[in-house]
């Protein structure tokens, strides 16, 4: 097909008001208090730098997962529910769960660094490190690989792995998360759970930074 | 202070001044240089806004190339795809590397005068952690990032004079082409096909950042186009933008290709998904759609379009067309004619091995579909070329001299998909295929078994292949071709970089690099003397094929990682 077409599919600055429409600038109550106070860059555009940087822990929903943490579905809407250990299946797919701080009522969603991977396997087939910082099986690793980022969302069972959907890098999930294949530079993070009355909760923060580590 | 205190702060003071004092003053980039770049540069993409790949240089040619030697290389630091061309204005070269940094050095000698680290956010995934190139405008040097910022850098410093934020990286938009400078203007695009983005073109003030205007790929419901799209589509409809466009002066009009729609399952957007997979003719000033042509419709077998075509005259039937080149994605090379105000379909034939087209219309060039081939939720489909296409994304060349047309091609290479449904989520991948199946999805034939790479030269005017250099695996290899009858390009698995006479396909020359090269080369000149230059550095997209090929092979073959810099000139 080739033929001509004028004035189509122009958003001129006003009607597009720069990069951040409706659809793609989804900023949420949080951060648009944490920006109300930022310089508008450019006179067409409403993205403002402090928006497009992660600013670990400068509040409750952005801080790390913490010690005494319980954990909640990140799928599921609605008042948080902390997860049981009795809600982890053995031998199915990852939960992906983020951290609740109950005394505040919150739950830490502000960065995608704070998602973690929840899978529950026979206590026999776990390595004695994987072991000791599981609660009745049930242990969690960081939902984002070393290597770029990327979220690791694939389960292999054939290989106990999880998978990094970018490049392919693999993470033993019974021996501390170590590389098995791909270009990850080092092992997912973990942290340590605890049963509380069969209530999951974080003993132990990040056994080392989550995300990548870009060098340079 | 002491006295030998007072003489190591002069010291200390002076040393950097003389070190600067060495280089030559940075000659800025005016629109003249940059519509009849000199010889001796190399200062854009392409090295001219027709995207030719071409160096007019022949002091380095078929006749003495046996005594092309190392002249001087520099490590980055960085791991990943190293793509971006070695940029050269006057004895200043700027390469970016992977993770958004510009290393500035003398070309001559590759002594670092600075580098640029862009901060990236610790949340920011990079799908493909890759940069291929800077844009050279007056007296500033312009690089796209992966948190989607356009950053302008004082060419003799490295500061950042402004840095303007083009899209919103936690909805997937990233940016990894070189910006292309026109009058005053810097345009860039974004990549995120795999987010679920909309993608767009944008051109900002070279001197200030404020955005002047921005042409979405994707139609909005009510914009001509838009009806191609099923209801609530369009918003995640895909069609990014991560290679340089080229520029016709004559015309104003600026040439822009488009990625795959969004996600990969054309049964979710039924019609032609205007205009994803096609070539934008847009105007430079305004960013007006002035022409297109969409090489093909409601695609499902990834076959980004994205290659900015080339600007050849080339002669059919007696008769001088200026025409519009491009080696598609979808395995057809596409010969279009541009006017002042239309885009005109003129010849279409496959370069590769394709079973997807069962035909093309003779006017239009719209291709009919083998519905044998054509993806559907729920069933194994089998397409030729692989997802990867019969051309990737590196850039093809065109020599004046020879005449012919240069195609890094992937020949024989098929693959089988199975697409299931797919929810899109902010941030998210946005695909509906497995991961497991992309990872398994190559499939090879008794051809392929035999060679997938190939360089192919092309007479356009007699639609004659004149030669093909065979590769066994793949070709991931940029091109560039010189005045010296020569025709540069990496692209292998066995870290070759290869020379061969531009004529004839010969191969006369070749490099063992220090990984594999996926660089687009340059060539330029200091002080009357010819150098050429690329960047070895193995990754993206190259290395999930080789991914995918060790996971259907009997051997697994194993790239070095790490990114240098290389510089070669005669040896006297």
């Amino acid at each position: 097909m080739a033929q001509k077409e004028k004035d189509i599919v122009v958003a001129r600055p006003s009607e597009s008001a720069g990069a951040c429409t409706a659809h793609s600038c989804d900023i949420s109550r949080r951060t648009f208090v944490r920006a109300a106070g930022s310089v508008l860059i450019g006179s067409s555009s409403l993205l403002r730098l402090s928006d497009l940087h992660a600013d670990e822990g400068t509040n409750a929903h952005d801080q790390r997962p913490t010690i005494g943490d319980r954990l909640v579905n990140a799928a599921t809407e609605g008042a948080p529910t902390p997860l049981k250990v009795s809600d982890i299946p053995e031998n199915s797919n990852p939960i992906i769960a983020l951290p609740y701080d109950t005394a505040s009522n919150t739950v830490r969603d502000g960065s995608r660094l704070n998602k973690l991977l929840l899978l529950r396997l026979p206590v026999e087939s776990l390595d004695a490190e994987t072991r000791a910082r599981a609660a009745d099986g049930v242990f969690a690793y960081s939902a984002t690989c070393t290597h770029q980022g990327c979220e690791v969302s694939q389960w292999l069972p054939a290989d106990q792995a999880l998978m990094c959907f970018c490049h392919f890098s693999k993470f033993d999930v019974r021996a501390a998360g170590s590389v098995t294949a791909g270009p990850a530079p080092s092992n997912l993070p973990y942290l340590s759970l605890r049963s509380e009355g069969g209530e999951l909760v974080i003993a132990s923060a990040f056994n080392t930074k989550p995300g990548a580590k870009r060098s340079g | 202070m002491k006295r030998h205190h007072l003489y190591r702060f002069l010291l200390a003071a002076v040393l950097p001044l003389a070190a600067v004092a060495a280089e030559p003053s940075y000659t800025p980039v005016t629109n003249a240089r940059l519509l009849n770049p000199e010889p001796q540069n190399w200062l854009m993409y392409r090295a001219n806004y027709s995207g030719w790949g071409y160096s007019p240089l022949k002091q380095i040619n078929e006749h003495n190339i046996g005594k092309l030697k190392l002249a001087w290389s520099y490590s980055t630091g960085m791991m990943e795809g190293h793509q971006a061309p070695p940029i050269v204005n006057n004895g200043y070269m700027f390469v970016t590397t992977p993770n958004n940094q510009v290393i500035a050095l003398a070309a001559k000698t590759g002594r670092e005068l600075w580098r640029y680290k862009k901060t990236i956010p610790d949340e920011l995934q990079q799908l493909h952690p890759t940069n291929r190139g800077v844009a050279l405008y007056g007296d500033k040097v312009y690089i796209g990032t992966t948190d989607a910022f356009l950053v302008a850098l004082d060419a003799k410093t490295g500061k950042e004079s402004w840095k303007t934020p083009i899209a919103d990286w936690k909805a997937g938009y990233y940016t990894t082409l070189a910006p292309l400078a026109i009058n005053g203007k810097i345009l860039v695009g974004c990549s995120g096909g795999e987010y679920g983005i909309r993608g767009f073109v944008a051109a900002f003030d070279a001197e200030t950042g404020k955005e002047i205007w921005r042409t979405y790929t994707i139609p909005a419901p009510d914009q001509p186009g838009g009806d191609t799209w099923p209801a609530g589509t369009y918003e995640h409809g895909g069609g990014s933008v991560w290679i340089t466009g080229t520029y016709d002066p004559q015309t104003n009009l600026t040439f822009w290709g488009t990625g795959n729609p969004g996600p990969w399952t054309p049964d979710t957007r039924k019609g032609d998904n205007l205009y994803a997979n096609s070539m934008l003719a847009l105007n430079a000033d305004t960013g007006a759609l002035e022409g297109f042509h969409q090489y093909h419709w409601n695609d499902g077998w990834d076959w980004d379009e994205v290659s900015a075509p080339l600007l050849i005259d080339v002669e059919r039937d007696g008769k001088k067309i200026k025409s519009l080149v491009h080696a598609g994605r979808n395995g057809y090379l596409w010969l279009l004619e541009r006017t002042s105000s239309t885009v005109n379909f003129v010849d279409a034939w496959p370069f590769v091995k394709q079973n997807v087209f069962s035909s093309v219309d003779k006017k239009t060039g719209r291709p009919s579909y083998d519905p044998d081939h054509i993806m559907h939720i729920g069933k194994a489909v089998g397409f030729c070329p692989s997802l990867w296409g019969g051309k990737d994304w590196p850039p093809e060349a065109y020599n004046p001299i020879t005449g012919l047309f240069y195609v890094p091609a992937n020949n024989n290479l098929c693959a089988e998909l199975t697409n299931i449904e797919s929810k899109y989520t902010k941030g998210e991948l946005y695909l509906g295929v497995s991961l497991e199946n992309i990872l398994t999805n190559v499939r090879m034939t008794v051809e392929s078994r035999d060679h997938i790479g190939e360089v192919q030269a092309w007479d356009l005017n007699g639609r004659k292949k004149v030669w093909t250099h065979n590769y066994p695996e793949m070709n991931w290899g940029p091109l560039m071709t010189t005045g010296g009858n020569l025709v540069f390009g990496g692209g292998t698995n066995d870290r070759l970089f290869h020379a061969f006479d531009a004529s004839t396909g010969k191969l006369l020359w070749q490099y063992p690099a220090s990984s594999g090269v996926e660089g687009v080369p340059s060539s330029f000149a200091v002080d009357g003397e010819q150098y050429i230059a690329v960047q070895a550095g193995w990754g993206v997209d190259a290395q999930r094929m080789q991914g995918a090929f060790d996971a259907v092979l009997d051997h697994k073959t194993i790239v070095p990682q790490g990114g240098s810099i290389l510089v070669f000139k005669l040896d006297k």
